[in-house]
């Protein structure tokens, strides 16, 4: 699961990277947004989005995206919620 | 009348809460993980780091089983007062509206804060009129209010406004100043700075957060006469 703040909320994480970025000598970097991974294996799927909606992410401020991976680690799917 | 205390691993502020109620009523810690809230008259979830605020604060402790029994509590009116990481707990569990993001400064901010009341007529808040200050320390790193701008309206309309920082003293970004708010009924309140830390002009830098104390008292005696 992918979390990230929702787009319009303030981002001072990411605000701090984007202004460390120039003073590396990186230019041209605009709209840093830091959000986090979360990783987990699990049987049932389905139950993916009611766990993001409950704990994982709280929908009021972030946006989440499921990315479904099968054993073999090929993208077996994906969906976004927010 | 007895407030409870709830604690949580990674609570800090117990003590004080504990000390701050015993000045106006009896009061007792009440542990995460025991569903029974003891018979109080009211509850208390303090500050800290519950559960070391991994994911987000309070997010986890949100599901503790005595949470469970708070919102039940909540539901039949009862007295539920959170501050700082109990009111992130309270937002988590969706008994408070909006979220508390991280501070705009980025910095964990320890300082007094001067803050008005925007509406002296809630459970927490009698023994003061609208527009009384109180001066009160704060203390965190995730305490901006944040609420989409219906709600922030709707919140104001509806008098969920409880407490502003005052001009000048919104060092953690708060949409439109809040520090404190309560849910529609009233009977729910939380605010990110500490009362309980200033109920003695020694150590607190003024002893206005006992108001908030002596209010809920009052509304308890009222609420039983």
């Amino acid at each position: 699961m992918l979390i990230r703040p929702k787009a319009g909320i303030l981002d001072p994480q990411g605000v701090a990277v984007e202004r460390a970025l120039p003073a590396l000598g990186f230019s041209g970097v605009a709209n840093v947004n830091v959000g986090r991974l979360v990783e987990l294996d699990l049987e049932d799927p389905e139950q993916l989005q009611a766990m993001c909606e409950k704990l994982l992410a709280n929908p009021l401020v972030e946006d989440y995206e499921v990315q479904l991976l099968e054993e073999s680690g090929h993208a077996g799917g994906n969906g976004r919620g927010s | 009348m007895k407030f409870g205390v709830l604690q949580f691993p990674g609570s800090c502020d117990e003590v004080d809460a504990l000390q701050a109620a015993r000045r106006v009523g009896d009061a007792e810690l009440l542990w995460h993980g025991d569903e029974s809230l003891q018979g109080v008259d009211a509850i208390v979830i303090p500050g800290g780091f519950s559960y070391g605020d991994y994911l987000r604060a309070g997010a986890i402790a949100r599901f503790a089983p005595a949470m469970e029994s708070v919102i039940a509590f909540a539901a039949d009116g009862g007295l539920v007062l959170g501050i700082c990481n109990g009111f992130q707990v309270l937002c988590e569990a969706r008994l408070l509206p909006g979220a508390l993001l991280v501070n705009a400064n980025r910095r964990f901010t320890c300082r007094q804060v001067e803050l008005e009341v925007v509406n002296g007529d809630t459970p927490f808040t009698r023994a003061c009129t609208a527009g009384t200050r109180l001066s009160i320390p704060a203390k965190h790193s995730w305490g901006r209010f944040h609420a989409e701008q219906r709600t922030l309206q709707a919140i104001e309309d509806g008098g969920q406004v409880v407490l502003r920082y005052a001009p000048g003293h919104n060092f953690n970004g708060s949409a439109r100043d809040i520090a404190g708010v309560c849910n529609e009924r009233g009977n729910v309140f939380g605010l990110m700075p500490h009362p309980e830390h200033a109920i003695d002009e020694l150590t607190g830098g003024s002893a206005d957060g006992i108001k908030i104390f002596e209010s809920m008292r009052t509304a308890l005696e009222g609420a039983r006469a």
